[in-house]
């Protein structure tokens, strides 16, 4: 056992693990964060994604042990006082989601291809989410949606 | 008095409400089936078979037993009385063979995946280690694996059956009186006509719904508890009961939050079986969730059809009839409704067109390879994509426009309702409207323009335009009709409202939504017809012990049976809260009338909001005297027909001639689905319907090695597309109401998948027909689309599968429908 110390949803959590523990199973397993899923094996789906001191990272593809003394911010620490970021906004706005298992993954992306790229092309987009997968809405809404977030938000879309 | 929100008139239905299930998702306050955990939960993991046919000689468990925190460690001996059997709803024909399927296997594997043996763990990654340490000795058998060389009976499947048929099903349009004799049609045919000839693979596809299969069991209590990841949660409850001797009524199974189905969680699973047997075994809560390489390997999969295809026409491109000769893989077992998948697209294969004669033969057949079941679309994507294939085929022969041959076959705006050669009764439906409107959006003359003068300039990449005018079958089902299919239950569906004092309004479903958004269109619908606000409407659903009756979700039935059954419930509440209004109103009941939430005296101003009728029957102080203090009402809903939602799909493609390599351009759909309840939800249901389609053409199929190994068994290796692969659509409506639902719906959920398909193919070959080019195997990749171009003149069907899994040049396993065999 590895013990790590990290920040999560502005959360400071100490804890001991198994050095071979993926981030994923830590927030589910250990801290209950279970609005970040599993879709995959192979860091194919990217419905983990979550961010890492700020940019987004598949976290069945990093160990807890590497996000020891980092900040970890999940889908769940995203709203602020209630009020939804803009990129959750838009998701709702433009029906960017349907079943929503792949939602965590691709607004936590979203919101990073946004950071990096406040007005985003419509194939910029398409090429900043290929890492994530979505079964259900033929990916259309959800381009829609990052760039309603772009264009609605303008630079603050991005900001955390 | 009641804090509810003002109540609109009646016009919620066509709005495009932003759906009240975003919220929990947006936010990650979900719950997944595997998100639950209970006190003292055991996890499982399952031991599977690598084989795809074999007898299991030994298990050795001793040293996984001994592994840290294994409770137990349980093998299909140890259960093979107590775990039940998996069920098959739709045995095809009276003598249709089936093997046993127990949920664990206990003597012999019969495809790869196959689960032999389960570890009970106190952590998920304890009982994976230790199902690394069980030890299985196997005895391989020979295994078959192409679903034409099954037919023949060379290699069994099960060698207790003595052959892999399983069924044979027959459509006679002659037989049937709803038509002339086929063969006649295509021996005149042969002699003064045009007869097409074709075969086509419907390669094997898996659902792969974005969310793993999960399922926890709670033995703890009075009740048995399940949680399921699955589409039909009803259907799970009388299944267990029935298989497993444990009262019905002492099982209570939830669906959560469901991340997706797609027809692949329209299932009952070995897995929860395993799961329900291990927890009454141990007595503590466990937990199952199958990694995605499971799910890809073990959960069902759809299609694996072999289609023999033979179209009689006239010299100018009138069909005189159809003839279908269809292998379908049915895998190693009979699933749920695997066997009556085919069925489904048996009355589908005539579509929008006035074929005077039609045959569909289907023989179903085993494989030593994961069992089929359903797929968005579930047969008639099938049926779909073989007629529209064949249209363009036919209009290429007689020389005209592929949209032309359509309407010189189609069934008139003026000719419902419509009687076809399959039997079915269209009621409603306008195709020259949906085209007009689709080709206008389209831009189809520029774009046939530029086809030309990029033919004409030998450019390198070519320009096709494929085109799909589909329909399809929806609202399953008529419990008659199902009931004369052998179908082993009805299609009828059931719903509840209960009138709260506080003036909200529960809703109860017996249908059951994963992703679908029953919850923002079903208040939608309600709101209207009580009149009440759209947000003091609550949808409930997913859970038998709440919604206690129901047939779940697939087949496009939500809206067309589920809703139905929503709205019969709304109007018994009026009419049972008729007569109190009328008695707190002092009134006669014949001149109190119902509307936009309001019962008002004829002629008078006087009158009282349904929330007020709802409180005071609540209080129950003064109400009439023969009746119960109760507005409260359920319904049972048997749909009188199917609908028929159709549509024409526009796509084009470019295509490099050099590279085989394919880029959709524009894809234009112009859907007819009746009624439209919420705009955004069904553009939605398009979108991701189109692209599972598309997929089909394009990406995605399930390869197996010539072991029986599936070797596209991850997301590394099984293409689903991405955002990068995909494009944004361009999508329209027209509307004729169905006639045979009050709310006029048809059904949108498997629009997309089924017309899209053959939409894409058209276009790719229409891009290449004059290169000699009359058919690209799917899925179209640009290996194949590259071997058609350079084999032209043979035809240009393209052998062989995607791209080899493996190096050949390294030792391994090129596919068994590896390319270039």
């Amino acid at each position: 056992m590895t013990q790590i110390s990290l920040t999560v949803d502005g959360t400071q959590v100490t804890d001991d693990v198994e050095p071979r523990m993926l981030l994923v199973q830590y927030l589910r397993e250990k801290l209950g964060k279970t609005g970040t899923v599993i879709g995959c094996d192979t860091s194919n789906c990217g419905a983990c994604t979550v961010h890492l001191d700020g940019r987004s990272v598949k976290s069945c593809n990093v160990l807890a042990v590497q996000a020891d003394g980092h900040e970890v911010t999940t889908i769940e620490g995203l709203a602020r006082n209630g009020e939804l970021h803009p990129v959750q906004e838009a998701f709702r706005e433009c029906h960017g989601l349907q079943c929503g298992f792949c939602t965590p993954g691709m607004i936590m992306q979203s919101v990073d291809l946004l950071n990096e790229n406040p007005h985003p092309t419509e194939a910029e987009v398409r090429v900043g989410l290929e890492g994530n997968l979505c079964r259900c809405t033929g990916y259309h809404n959800i381009v829609k949606s990052v760039l309603y977030a772009a264009e609605h938000s303008g630079e603050k879309a991005g900001v955390q | 008095m009641t804090a509810t929100a003002e109540a609109p008139a009646a016009t919620e239905i066509g709005k495009d409400r932003r759906r009240k299930e975003d919220q929990r998702l947006l936010t990650g306050r979900t719950r997944w089936t595997d998100n639950l955990t209970l006190p003292g939960m055991l996890h499982l993991a399952m031991v599977r078979s690598p084989h795809a046919h074999a007898t299991i000689a030994s298990i050795d468990t001793s040293a996984a037993r001994n592994a840290t925190n294994v409770v137990a460690v349980v093998t299909g001996q140890d259960i093979a009385d107590t775990q039940g059997v998996m069920i098959n709803a739709w045995p095809i024909t009276p003598d249709q063979k089936a093997p046993a399927h127990p949920p664990m296997a206990v003597d012999r594997v019969a495809f790869a995946g196959e689960v032999v043996a389960v570890v009970i763990a106190r952590s998920a990654a304890e009982a994976r280690d230790a199902a690394e340490l069980v030890d299985v000795q196997f005895d391989e058998l020979p295994a078959v694996l192409d679903l034409q060389e099954a037919a023949k009976d060379t290699v069994l499947a099960h060698p207790d059956l003595e052959t892999n048929k399983s069924a044979f099903w027959r459509f006679d349009s002659a037989e049937a009186g709803t038509g002339g004799n086929v063969d006649e049609a295509i021996e005149k045919a042969r002699a003064d006509g045009i007869v097409i000839e074709r075969e086509i693979d419907q390669q094997r596809l898996i659902p792969a719904f974005m969310e793993p299969r999960s399922v926890v069991v709670d033995p703890t209590g009075e009740q048995i508890t399940i949680w399921s990841s699955t589409q039909i949660p009803h259907i799970v409850r009388f299944a267990l009961a029935a298989t497993t001797g444990v009262a019905e009524s002492k099982i209570r199974v939830v669906a959560p939050d469901v991340g997706g189905g797609f027809g692949g969680k329209l299932a009952v699973t070995p897995e929860e079986w395993i799961t329900f047997a291990v927890a009454r075994r141990v007595q503590k809560p466990v937990k199952y969730t199958e990694t995605r390489s499971e799910s890809l390997q073990s959960a069902h999969h759809g299609r694996a059809q072999h289609q023999r295809l033979t179209l009689a026409a006239t010299k100018d491109g009138r069909v005189t009839g159809l003839k279908v000769e269809l292998i379908a893989d049915l895998g190693a077992y009979v699933a749920l409704v695997g066997g009556g998948i085919p069925l489904l697209g048996a009355f589908m294969y005539n579509a929008i067109y006035k074929f005077p004669s039609y045959r569909f033969d289907c023989q179903t057949v085993f494989t030593n390879k994961t069992f089929t079941d359903a797929y968005r679309g579930a047969g008639r994507p099938e049926a779909t994509y073989a007629v529209e294939r064949l249209m363009d085929e036919l209009a290429s022969e007689v020389g005209v426009d592929p949209l032309e041959i359509r309407q010189r076959n189609w069934i008139t705006h003026e000719e419902f309702p419509f009687t076809t050669v399959a039997g079915m009764t269209y009621d409603s439906g306008n195709y020259e409207a949906a085209t007009a409107k689709a080709k206008e959006m389209f831009g189809y003359d520029d774009l046939r323009a530029e086809q030309r003068q990029r033919r004409d300039a030998g450019d390198r990449v070519q320009l096709g335009i494929g085109v799909s005018t589909f329909t399809e079958m929806c609202g399953l089902a008529p419990s008659r009709v199902l009931g004369s299919l052998d179908y082993g239950a009805g299609g009828w569906d059931h719903a509840g409202i209960r009138m709260l004092a506080t003036g909200k309004v529960e809703v109860v479903v017996g249908v059951s939504p994963h992703g679908q958004g029953h919850e923002t269109a079903f208040s939608q619908i309600v709101a209207d017809r009580l009149g009440v606000a759209f947000d003091d409407v609550e949808v409930l659903h997913g859970d038998t012990q709440i919604s206690h009756k129901g047939m779940d979700t697939y087949g496009s039935r939500s809206l067309v049976v589920g809703a139905e059954a929503v709205v019969r419930a709304a109007d018994k509440v009026i009419e049972k809260a008729k007569p109190i209004a009328a008695h707190l109103l002092e009134a006669n009941v014949d001149d109190v009338e119902f509307a936009a939430g309001r019962f008002g005296v004829k002629g008078t101003d006087q009158g009282m909001g349904i929330a007020d009728v709802a409180l005071a029957t609540f209080a129950a102080h003064n109400y009439p005297e023969g009746i119960e203090p109760n507005i409260d009402a359920e319904s049972t809903y048997d749909p009188v027909n199917f609908s028929f939602p159709h549509g024409t799909h526009l796509c084009a493609m470019e295509v490099d001639t050099e590279t085989g390599q394919t880029t959709m351009r524009r894809y234009v759909c112009v859907d007819d689905i009746g009624t439209i309840i919420n705009p955004l939800i069904v553009g939605g249901q398009v979108h991701g319907g189109l692209v599972q389609g598309i997929a089909q053409a394009l990406w995605e199929e399930a390869v197996y090695d010539e072991s029986g190994t599936l070797v596209s068994g991850s997301f590394v290796d099984y293409l689903l597309p991405t955002s990068a692969d995909t494009i944004s659509f361009e999508t329209g409506h027209t509307t004729s109401p169905s006639s045979y639902t009050m709310l006029g719906t048809k059904g949108v959920g498997e629009a997309g998948t089924i017309a899209s398909t053959p939409a894409v193919v058209n276009a790719i070959v229409d891009a290449l027909r004059h290169l000699g080019v009359n058919d690209v195997r799917m899925p179209c990749t640009p290996e194949r689309v590259w071997r058609a171009i350079h084999s032209a003149g043979s035809g240009g069907a393209t052998e062989g599968a995607a791209m080899p899994h493996f190096d050949e040049a390294e030792p391994g396993q090129p596919s068994t429908e590896g390319a270039g065999q």
